[in-house]
């Protein structure tokens, strides 16, 4: 593959786009996890859905969009819900998680009405929905290298404030800490990673390359970095084998990279018991 | 006379509504080691919520270190331990050090990297209430007494002059609250951080402490702890009904 990675474009953008998000959208999911906000991924990414359906809609009946790539209106859609999920939260105080079906049905519906009323592409809707390794394009690798520069300068600068977020709101809160300001950053960074994470894995499943490295990284881990370490770890790992499997089986990449994670996932399940029960035995063994 | 850190001036307080403070008038000193003390519903929270700047009061003025807290920029000056032991999430994957290394994040500021002696100044916080030995520790292996102890070395990490404690002791075994309030005398008179500690447990009157307040919306005494041991209980009763016992 490393041959044909250097001979064809479409392979290495495929490939550096994959390695970029198997960083960053693990980076993020720890904080996801954490704060306990994965379903609020999920729906994003569906409402980037609704941002994509528009744009292919619009590039077969508008001359003006027929070159646009379908990512910037997948980004604007995607950052629109996540403030849009804000506000709705704001508004059900003692109901936040009403935010999320009505955000996510929101973007399913949408999607729904752009797909009705155009026909005709549908393997290029297939490629966003489940990821695809041909469908890279350079200007694609560009768009997820300037976000990966965005959350890493946003994670430079704001690492402590979200990790007292995370950990603790109300202390946050307590302290005298941007808390608003710095969640309603987080959410629109969160947007930009899931737009840029699509074309590899797809609408569908970019929300599970946020969680699957943290769940797993979340067994073993020992402290906060290391598991942001451990889910970087995993990310690549699932990115590097799912890529790899999807050139050569001819599948679709966000299956197998989301494939590969469940597979990680059980084997660091199946791992930690292993340990535990030895740990346990020896400890039996050293009272008697 | 002794400096202010907290002055409340006829302070009121309302949610909808609902009238939660009536005409609070309280003031703190340094060094004071105050005991507020209330049932549930007696508006201790909202008095908290009210000094940590997380809510407005109606009317009436609420000065800190002699600023208005609406002008107030220190927030790093007041350290904050809430009931954690009820919402700790423990699942959370962080270190005991990660833990009180993150109570420096206010006074380092936005866009600036904490400073190099940070874990210096984790490992005296820690020292200072007897948990150094478990710097590497995941906080969720804790137990709520440790947590508890945890959660006040990320409040002292950023050295703060005054220290409020929200029931510090709900989910703490019973031997080990005496050994708890042992160690925040311990803290007031060696460290001379000014200490609130909010409870609606009479008996945590103690030696301890050299202030107490009783809340039941409206400030019912507020005084040295020697004159509140001479109210009698038919006063208390009169303030909270008979939930509320005192013991010496």
């Amino acid at each position: 593959m490393i041959e044909a990675i250097l001979n064809y474009e479409f392979l290495q953008n495929a490939f550096f786009s994959g390695l970029i998000i198997g960083i960053i959208a693990p980076l993020l999911g720890v904080f996801i996890v954490v704060r306990r906000l994965s379903l609020i991924a999920d729906a994003l990414s569906h409402v980037t859905l609704a941002g994509i359906a528009g744009s292919l809609y619009l590039s077969q009946s508008v001359a003006a969009f027929a070159l646009l790539n379908p990512i910037y209106l997948g980004i604007v859609a995607s950052v629109s819900g996540s403030i849009l999920i804000e506000r709705l939260r704001r508004v059900y105080k003692h109901y936040e998680e009403l935010a999320i079906p009505i955000i996510m049905s929101g973007g399913i519906g949408i999607s729904a009405i752009f797909i009705s009323l155009a026909s005709g592409f549908s393997t290029d809707l297939m490629s966003y929905l489940f990821g695809s390794v041909s469908a890279v394009s350079r200007q694609d690798l560009y768009v997820v290298l300037a976000i990966a520069i965005i959350v890493v300068l946003f994670l430079r600068l704001f690492f402590k404030e979200l990790f007292v977020l995370s950990f603790d709101e109300e202390y946050a809160k307590a302290s005298g800490l941007p808390a608003k300001w710095v969640h309603l950053l987080f959410m629109v960074v969160v947007a930009l990673v899931i737009a840029a994470s699509m074309r590899i894995v797809g609408i569908l499943l970019v929300s599970s390359l946020m969680t699957l490295p943290v769940a797993a990284a979340m067994r073993i881990a020992r402290g906060f970095k290391e598991a942001i370490i451990y889910s970087i770890i995993f990310g690549e790992l699932a990115v590097i084998i799912g890529l790899v499997s999807a050139f050569y089986l001819n599948l679709a990449p966000g299956g197998t990279i989301v494939v590969t994670s469940i597979f990680i996932l059980l084997i660091v399940i199946m791992l930690k018991k292993l340990t535990l029960k030895m740990a346990t035995k020896s400890k039996g063994e050293e009272v008697l | 006379m002794k400096k202010p850190l907290i002055e409340m001036k006829n302070v009121s307080f309302q949610y909808e509504y609902t009238q939660v403070l009536k005409n609070i008038s309280l003031r703190v000193e340094e060094g004071d080691f105050l005991a507020l003390l209330g049932q549930n519903g007696s508006g201790k929270s909202t008095l908290l919520k009210l000094i940590l700047g997380l809510l407005k009061p109606m009317t009436g003025e609420i000065e800190l270190f002699g600023e208005n807290a609406n002008q107030f920029k220190h927030r790093e000056w007041i350290g904050y331990v809430s009931q954690k032991s009820n919402a700790f999430n423990s699942g959370f994957p962080a270190t005991v050090q990660e833990v009180v290394k993150s109570g420096l994040a206010k006074k380092t500021g936005l866009f600036k990297s904490l400073p190099k002696n940070a874990d210096e100044l984790v490992y005296h916080a820690l020292a200072d209430v007897g948990m150094e030995s478990f710097a590497k520790r995941n906080i969720g292996q804790l137990s709520g007494g440790q947590q508890q102890r945890v959660f006040i070395a990320r409040a002292l990490v950023a050295q703060p002059k005054l220290l409020i404690l929200d029931e510090p002791t709900v989910g703490i075994d019973h031997e080990n609250v005496q050994a708890f309030y042992d160690m925040l005398a311990h803290l007031n008179v060696q460290h001379q951080i000014t200490m609130i500690l909010v409870t609606h447990d009479v008996d945590i009157v103690s030696d301890r402490i050299s202030h107490v307040a009783c809340l039941n919306q409206t400030i019912h005494f507020h005084g040295y702890k020697n004159d509140f041991d001479t109210i009698s209980q038919e006063k208390i009763d009169a303030w909270y009904g008979h939930s509320v016992r005192k013991i010496h």
